[in-house]
């Protein structure tokens, strides 16, 4: 697996943010069907990192490679365009309209006159939601109404509807219960088995092991360091985390290095 | 069953939903919160008629009533868009009177001396000037919202000043009159409206244009396996739709031109005037069917294509709709771009009725539309209104106006009551709003 062509590549990235480096020189790949997790405390970059590939926010440096080319990625639309969908940590759905808007938003179905097709939105919404969430049946209503899960699942259904490639979790169970939590673990088994890269933004040291191929630790916008999670024990990643120790199992990247000289 | 529901429905609104009301609602899936504008509507007619001793229902007066909502109703069609996306347009009113001025002028100085006088063309250019004047302003003040990021409150609180300014340059504050004669039936008046044939001919068009969409409706819901209406619902509201528009024609061909205009418009087609003296109707006014269609196609933007989605994506959550790839900025624009051709086309029914443009003509027409948009619906934190509830607000403050003076209540105490109206009403629906969420 290794030796192939990366689904995506991010190279020497950074960004500022009024004098302050949210994100320094950092680099990761992802590759087909593997699940890449990146930990790291609040504020160490991570979210920032992965706005940079989902194209919210514009690098000041580095490049990104789709399938081993190099990829313009400037603004949402054009992420998209290469298969990167995402699942925010806030869901970013527009609350007043309901699913099916919010599952087409930007993407709507058109009638041949030119109109929204209402219609045929909310019919491919109702399949979507049958595969994800079966018993959901709210579809008329605007999503401020939805529980927490319901509208976790809308934003799901809306990332993995239009055949993503590279799929961006950010903190995807953080606002559920247990039940749903792993509902959302067995749907990124399930994707991972579709041969859907993706990028898992957690908190949950246990939920990272037990669905990570590999992890990517941050820490103060640079990367600690990289390592397959059969290579290294849970009490290494938070040694990593928290101190910027990289283990020897981890591949080092420029975070650690610093914290080395320190 | 039906029976009770048509009775039950207006109240619907207010007492708690007993089981038939529920059951109604549900089956007809209309809106509560318009059926009590409706309500409300029906209220204030009723009350004024009684109080003024049977002044207010009369045809003469919804006619009047129809014609002086125009203006307002049309631009509370695009105040709805605006405010919608939380922002706001404070500039309406003194754009208002600049378009008036430039549209006077252009069709009383400019095209009169490049064309000659009375040319047909005068009232279609000048119409044009007006609406590209509308969408300049509109778009330049939306690219300062929208690109620049300047509040939209601050610049159309400037545009406020400066287009109020600049309605007084046009001319050094010389009212511009008259208008040309074809541009005037944008107005109204009794020539400026479309007479009883055209009326009913237009009545029945509208009615079968709503069965024909409760019919493609229930075929698209079928289609797809959706739950349908039952069809006494579909019925009802069939029945209750046509109703309404035919009763407005039957009303406003009921309201009979004033006998001096009868007499000359029979001197001049040489028809002999009967001993009872003949009956020529007005029928539906210019300037009304102008706000129909307004209002019409600004429901089909707002609801049935891209950019109306949009509009209520960013009004939902702005930062969405960005992530989701919307350009927000442009659309943001587009908005202001829009309500500066509405403010044109208000600005062209205002300034016809008056025969005349005056630098004052608007004047706090800015805050009539944003009641008019927020009585009707529109919340002001963003994301929640309809073009339909704007225009019924619309008709609601105008109805205030025209009963007050009926009644003879004083201006000062007309603008009280009016101040108090916008209150209640925004402090009714935040209540309802609280309970249905």
């Amino acid at each position: 697996m290794e030796k192939k062509t990366p689904l995506v590549e991010m190279k020497n990235i950074s960004i500022a943010f009024g004098g302050i480096h949210a994100v320094e020189d950092a680099s990761l790949d992802l590759h087909e069907g593997e699940v890449v997790a990146l930990l790291g405390h609040n504020g160490a970059g991570k979210s920032t990192l992965i706005k940079i590939l989902s194209g919210a926010y514009k690098r000041d440096n580095g490049k990104i490679f789709v399938n081993g080319e190099e990829a313009q990625i400037n603004n949402p639309r054009d992420a998209k365009k290469y298969g990167i969908e995402t699942i925010y940590q806030t869901l970013a759905l527009a609350d007043n309209v309901d699913a099916a808007a919010n599952l087409f938003l930007g993407r709507e179905l058109m009638t041949p006159w030119g109109t929204l097709d209402d219609v045929a939105m909310e019919s491919e919404t109702r399949k979507v939601m049958a595969r994800l969430n079966p018993r959901f049946q709210r579809f008329k209503e605007p999503v401020s109404r939805l529980s927490g899960g319901q509208r976790q699942s809308v934003a799901i259904a809306r990332a993995i509807y239009f055949d993503a490639r590279v799929l961006i979790m950010d903190e995807p169970t953080a606002a559920l219960g247990p039940q749903e939590t792993a509902q959302v673990s067995d749907l990124v088994r399930q994707l991972k088995k579709d041969g859907i890269g993706i990028f898992l933004i957690s908190h949950d040291i246990h939920d990272v092991f037990d669905l990570a191929d590999r992890v990517v630790v941050m820490k103060n916008g640079q990367v600690v360091g990289t390592a397959h999670t059969k290579d290294v024990t849970e009490d290494e990643v938070l040694g990593m985390i928290i101190l910027g120790k990289c283990p020897p199992g981890a591949i080092p990247g420029p975070g650690a290095i610093q914290a080395a000289a320190a | 069953m039906t029976d009770m529901a048509i009775q039950a429905a207006p109240q619907g609104a207010s007492a708690s939903a007993t089981g038939p009301v529920a059951r109604f609602l549900k089956a007809t899936e209309l809106d509560t919160r318009m059926l009590g504008m409706l309500g409300a509507l029906v209220v204030i007619w009723i009350g004024f008629h009684l109080l003024s001793g049977g002044l207010f229902l009369t045809p003469r007066n919804l006619w009047n009533l129809s014609v002086q909502s125009a203006s307002i109703a049309v631009m509370s069609t695009g105040m709805v868009l605006v405010i919608v996306t939380r922002n706001i347009d404070l500039s309406v009113g003194s754009l208002l009177g600049f378009i008036g001025m430039i549209v006077g002028v252009t069709q009383a100085q400019y095209l009169p001396e490049l064309l000659g006088f009375g040319h047909p063309m005068i009232w279609v250019l000048a119409l044009v000037v007006g609406i590209v004047v509308g969408a300049i302003v509109g778009g330049l003040q939306g690219y300062i919202i929208a690109f620049l990021g300047v509040p939209a409150f601050i610049v159309t609180l400037g545009g406020l000043l400066v287009w109020r300014g600049a309605a007084w340059w046009v001319t050094s504050g010389r009212t511009v009159a008259p208008m040309d004669p074809t541009f005037r039936l944008i107005g109204g008046g009794p020539e400026g409206a479309i007479g009883a044939t055209w009326s009913w001919i237009l009545g029945i068009i509208l009615c079968l244009a709503i069965i024909a969409m409760l019919v493609s409706g229930r075929k698209q819901r079928r289609k797809f396996n959706f739950p349908l209406r039952p069809l006494w619902a579909e019925g009802f509201l069939g029945f209750v739709g046509c109703g309404l528009v035919l009763g407005a024609v039957a009303i406003a061909n009921s309201y009979p031109w004033p006998r001096g205009i009868v007499r000359r418009y029979a001197e001049a087609n040489n028809i002999a005037i009967p001993d009872g003296g003949l009956f020529i109707a007005h029928g539906i006014a210019i300037p009304v069917l102008v706000a129909i269609g307004v209002g019409i196609v600004m429901t089909f933007i707002a609801t049935r294509t891209r950019f109306g989605r949009y509009v209520f994506a960013i009004g939902g959550n702005q930062e969405a709709a960005e992530l989701a790839g919307i350009n927000t900025r442009w659309v943001i624009m587009k908005i202001f771009i829009l309500m500066g051709i509405l403010t044109a086309i208000a600005s062209a029914i205002s300034t016809a009725r008056l025969n005349a443009a005056t630098n004052a003509q608007g004047t706090l027409d800015e805050l009539l539309v944003i009641a008019a948009a927020v009585i009707g619906g529109t919340s002001l934190g963003g994301g929640v209104g309809t073009i339909a509830g704007a225009m019924i607000g619309a008709v609601l403050m105008q109805s205030l106006a025209t009963g007050m003076i009926l009644l003879g209540v004083d201006t000062p105490l007309q603008n009280i009551v009016v101040g108090l109206v916008l209150v209640v009403a925004v402090w009714l629906d935040t209540i309802y709003r609280k309970r249905v969420a």
